[in-house]
C-alpha cells in the first residue's frame, strides 16, 4: 500500500451510520431569546422615537437594555454557561471585553476634540 | 408611478456603451458555451450547490480574478489619466468614480476573497480535517460576497458608481453630497460581501478551535492556520462595526435621518471614527494570512523548520490587540489634539515590534537552509524587502506632527500600496504558485512564473517607489490632473509605464493557467513540492473527504515528520480497514439565498421598496425552509472510497 493508509483510523465524527444526531426537544431557549431580543430592541427604538424623556434618561435606558441584550445573546444563543470549552469561552470574552472597552472610551476619548473646539 | 430613481438608471459615456456591449456579449458567449457543451448540469451540481470547501475556494480565487481584472483596469485608467499634466483623458467626475471603485474592488472584493479561497483550500487539509465547521454556511458565505460584488460592480452600467471615496466619508458620501444611486450600491453591496466575510471568520475559528486530528495542540498547528485563527478573531470583532457603520449611513440616505449630517445634531466625524474602527483591523485581516503563506513557504523550500515558532505565534496575538489600538492614526490631523495623537502614534509605532519579529525569523529560517529557489519562494523572498520599505514608511507616518505634511500625499498611497501589493499580492501569489498543484493537480511552468516574476516585480517598484517622491514633492491624492512645471510629469510618466508593465506581467500568469492545464506536470504523489504540513498527505486534488482515515500527529510538521522524522515509526502502523466517511449534502439553497438578498438589495438602492420587500422576505422563506430540513447529511461508502482510493494517481 502506500503512506496513505498507514495512519490510524479515527471516525471524523461522534454519529455512527444510520442514526442521524437529532435534537427532538423544541428549542424553546432559541425562541425565547429571540423574543426577548425583538422587545429590547424595540423598547430601545420606541424610546427614541417618543423622546418624551429627558435626554440623560433616556441614554441610560437604552445603555441598560444593551446590557440586557448581551446578556440575552450570551446565554440564549451561545451558551456560555456550558462546560466545555469554557477556557475558549473565558479567553473570546476576555478579547471581546478589551475591544469593546477600547471602541467605546477610545471614541469618547477622541470625540472631545469638539467640545474645545466649539 | 415611476419609481423616482428610474431617471438614473442608464448611465451615458463611451468606456460604459464599451463595457455594456462586453457585457453582454461575454453573457452571451458564457450561456452558449455551456449550452453548446451541456455544461449547465454540471455547473449546478458540481459548482454552485458544492458545500466542499476545495471548491469553494477555488470558486473564490475565480471571483477574486475577475474582480483584480476590473480593479487593475480602474488602476491603468488612473494611471493613464496622470501620465501627462493637463490631460483629458477621464473628467473630474469619472476619475472620482474610477479611484473610488479601484480602492474598494481591490480591498474588499479581490484581495479578502482571494485569502479566503486560499484559506478554504488549504486550512482544513492542514488540521487533518474533513471539511469546514459548517460548510453550509460556508456555501453561504460565498454566494454572498459573489452577489455583494456583483451588485457593486452593477454600479458601472446601470445607475452610476459611487464617486466619495473607498473610505465614503460623510458628509461627502451623504445625500446631500452625494445624490443618485452611486453611494447605494457602495453601502449595499459592503454590506452583503460583509456579512459572508463574518460568517467566515466565525467559521474558520471554530474549524480550528473544534475540528483538528488528534493531537495537534495549538502549538503544533502549522503558521498558516495560525496566522488565520488570529485573522478570524479580528473579522469577527472588527466586521459588526463596519456593518453598523453601512447601515447608519443607509439610514441617513434612505430614511432621512441624521446620524453623520452636518446639520441636526448629526456627527460626521463619527463616520470617520467607525470607518477606521474597522478599517485598521481590515489591513490586519488582509497581511496576517500572506504572513502565513510567506511563513509555509519559506519552511518548504528552505527544506527547515519554521525558526522561532512560538515568537511568531506571539507576535501574531501581539498583533491582533494592537490592531485595534491605532486607528486614530488615520486621521491625525482631525484635530484630536496632542494627548490623543501621542497616544496612538505610539501605539502605532509599537506594531513594528512584533512584525520586525517576524522577518527576522523568516531571514532565520532560510539562514543554512537548502533553498530552492521556485517562483512561489521568489514571491516570498520579494515580499520581504518590499514589506520592510512599506512598514519604514508607516513608522515614519505615525508621526504625528510629520504627519501634517505627509497626509494625504502621495506618499501614503505610496506606502499603502508597498503593503498591500508587496505584502498581501505577492503573497497571494506565492500561495497560487505554492498551493496550485493542491487544487489542480499540476504545477504551474516555472519559466512563465519567472518572467511574471521578474516583469510583475520590477514594475511594481516603478509605480509606486516615485509615490514616495511626488508626496514629498506635495503631490496630494485624489488629484486628477495637474499643471506642467512642477517638475512631477516625469515620474508620474514613470509611474504609468510601470502600471502598464504590472498588467503586461499578469498576462504571463494567465497564459501560464492555460498553458499548464494542458501541458503543465501533473502532481502524482500529491506531495508536490516535498511538503512540511498536512495538505501534501493526501492526493492533489484531495478527495472529497480529503482523508481516508484521519491522520494522527504527533509533532509539528506532521507530514515531514511522517516522511523523515523521529517519530516516523509511530506514523507507519498497519493499515486499517476504511470506515463510512459523513460528509454535509450538496445544497442550491444558499446560492438561491443569495440571489434573494441580491434583488433586495437591489431594490433598496434604488429604493423600489417593493422588490426589497419581496427579496427580503425571499431571504427569510430561505432561512425558515433550512430550520426544518433534515435530510442533511450522507455517508460515504466503503466502496466507494476504496474506489477512489486506488484510483486516485497514487497506486
Ligand atoms: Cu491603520
Amino acid at each position: 500500500m502506500t503512506t496513505h493508509s498507514d495512519v490510524n483510523a479515527v471516525n471524523g465524527t461522534s454519529i455512527t451510520p444510520g442514526q442521524p444526531a437529532h435534537h427532538d426537544k423544541f428549542p424553546w431557549k432559541h425562541i425565547i431569546g429571540y423574543v426577548l431580543s425583538l422587545i429590547l430592541t424595540f423598547a430601545a427604538l420606541g424610546l427614541v422615537l417618543s423622546s418624551a424623556l429627558p435626554v440623560t434618561v433616556d441614554i441610560v435606558t437604552i445603555v441598560v437594555l444593551a446590557i440586557m441584550q448581551l446578556l440575552v445573546q450570551l446565554l440564549m444563543f451561545m451558551h456560555v454557561t456550558e462546560n466545555h470549552g469554557s477556557r475558549t469561552h473565558v479567553m473570546t470574552l476576555l478579547f471581546a471585553f478589551f475591544v469593546a472597552i477600547t471602541i467605546v472610551a477610545g471614541s469618547a476619548w477622541i470625540m472631545t476634540f469638539r467640545s474645545s473646539v466649539a | 408611478m415611476l419609481p423616482h430613481y428610474f431617471n438614473h438608471l442608464f448611465v451615458s459615456g463611451i468606456d460604459i456603451y464599451i463595457a455594456d456591449v462586453l457585457i453582454i456579449l461575454a453573457s452571451i458567449s458564457i450561456v452558449g458555451v455551456l449550452t453548446y457543451f451541456k455544461k449547465w448540469k454540471w455547473l449546478w451540481r458540481e459548482w454552485l450547490t458544492t458545500v466542499d470547501h476545495k471548491k469553494i475556494g477555488i470558486m473564490y480565487i475565480l471571483a477574486a480574478f475577475a474582480m483584480f481584472f476590473r480593479g487593475g483596469m480602474d488602476g491603468l485608467m488612473m494611471r493613464t489619466q496622470l501620465a501627462v499634466p493637463n490631460n483629458h483623458f477621464l473628467g473630474a467626475q469619472h476619475y472620482d468614480e474610477v479611484f473610488t471603485t479601484h480602492g474598494t474592488i481591490m480591498i474588499l472584493f479581490m484581495a479578502m476573497p482571494m485569502l479566503i479561497g486560499l484559506i478554504n483550500v488549504a486550512m482544513p487539509l492542514q488540521i487533518g480535517a474533513r471539511d469546514v465547521a459548517f460548510p453550509y454556511l460556508n456555501a453561504i458565505s460565498l454566494w454572498t460576497f459573489f452577489f455583494g460584488a456583483l451588485l457593486f460592480n452593477l454600479s458601472f452600467v446601470i445607475g452610476g458608481s459611487p464617486d466619495a471615496g473607498w473610505t465614503s466619508y460623510a458628509p461627502l458620501a451623504g445625500p446631500t453630497f452625494s445624490p443618485g444611486p452611486g453611494e447605494n450600491y457602495y453601502l449595499f453591496g459592503l454590506n452583503l460581501a460583509g456579512l459572508g466575510t463574518l460568517a467566515s471568520g466565525i467559521n474558520f475559528l471554530v474549524t480550528i478551535i473544534k475540528m483538528r486530528a488528534p493531537g495537534m495542540t495549538l502549538m503544533r498547528m502549522p503558521m498558516f492556520v495560525w496566522s488565520t485563527l488570529i485573522t478570524s478573531i479580528l473579522i469577527i470583532f472588527a466586521f459588526p462595526v463596519l456593518t453598523v457603520a453601512l447601515s447608519l449611513l443607509s439610514f441617513d440616505r434612505l430614511f432621512g435621518s441624521h446620524i453623520f449630517s452636518m446639520t441636526h445634531g448629526g456627527m460626521p466625524m463619527m463616520w470617520v471614527n467607525l470607518f477606521w474602527i474597522w478599517g485598521h483591523p481590515e489591513v490586519y485581516i488582509v497581511i496576517l494570512p500572506a504572513f502565513g503563506i510567506l511563513s509555509e513557504v519559506i519552511g518548504t523550500f528552505s527544506g527547515k523548520k519554521l525558526f522561532g515558532y512560538s515568537a511568531m505565534v506571539g507576535s501574531l496575538i501581539a498583533i491582533a490587540f494592537l490592531s485595534f489600538l491605532v486607528w486614530v492614526h488615520h486621521f491625525f490631523t482631525m484635530g484630536a489634539g496632542a494627548t490623543v495623537n501621542s497616544f496612538f502614534g505610539v501605539s502605532t509605532m509599537l506594531i513594528a515590534i512584533p512584525t520586525g519579529v517576524k522577518i527576522f525569523n523568516w531571514i532565520f529560517t532560510m539562514y543554512k537552509g537548502k533553498v530552492r529557489f521556485n517562483t512561489a519562494m521568489l514571491w516570498s523572498l520579494a515580499f520581504i524587502p518590499t514589506f520592510v520599505i512599506g512598514g519604514m514608511t508607516g513608522v515614519m507616518l505615525a508621526v504625528a506632527p510629520a504627519d501634517y505634511q505627509y497626509h494625504n500625499s502621495y506618499f501614503l498611497i505610496a506606502h499603502f500600496h508597498y503593503m498591500l501589493v508587496g505584502g498581501t499580492v505577492f503573497g497571494v501569489f506565492s500561495g497560487l504558485y505554492y498551493w496550485w498543484p493542491k487544487m489542480f493537480g499540476m504545477k504551474l511552468n516555472e519559466t512563465l512564473g519567472k518572467w511574471h516574476f521578474w516583469l510583475f516585480m520590477i514594475s511594481f517598484n516603478l509605480t509606486f517607489l516615485p509615490m514616495y517622491l511626488l508626496g514629498l514633492m506635495g503631490m496630494t491624492r485624489r488629484m486628477y490632473t495637474y499643471p506642467p512645471g512642477l517638475g512631477w510629469s516625469h515620474l508620474n510618466m514613470l509611474e504609468t509605464v510601470g502600471a502598464f508593465g504590472q498588467g503586461f506581467a499578469m498576462m504571463f500568469m494567465m497564459v501560464n493557467i492555460i498553458w499548464s492545464i494542458k501541458n503543465g506536470e501533473r502532481d502524482l504523489t500529491g506531495d508536490a513540492w516535498d511538503g512540511r504540513a498536512l495538505e501534501w498527505a493526501t492526493t492533489s486534488p484531495a478527495p472529497e473527504y480529503n482523508f481516508a482515515h484521519i491522520p494522527m500527529i504527533y509533532g509539528r510538521d506532521a507530514f515531514w515528520d511522517r516522511k523523515y522524522g523521529k517519530d516516523k515509526a509511530k506514523y507507519t502502523l498497519k493499515a486499517k480497514p476504511y470506515t463510512p466517511i459523513h460528509m454535509p449534502n450538496n445544497s442550491g439553497r444558499p446560492f438561491l439565498m443569495a440571489v434573494a438578498f441580491f434583488i433586495s438589495f437591489f431594490g433598496f438602492v434604488f429604493e423600489w421598496w417593493l422588490v426589497a420587500g419581496l427579496g427580503l422576505l425571499a431571504v427569510f422563506f430561505f432561512m425558515f425552509s433550512r430550520s426544518f430540513e433534515t435530510n442533511t447529511d450522507h455517508y460515504i461508502s466503503v466502496e466507494e472510497i476504496e474506489h477512489t482510493e486506488s484510483g486516485g494517481g497514487r497506486s
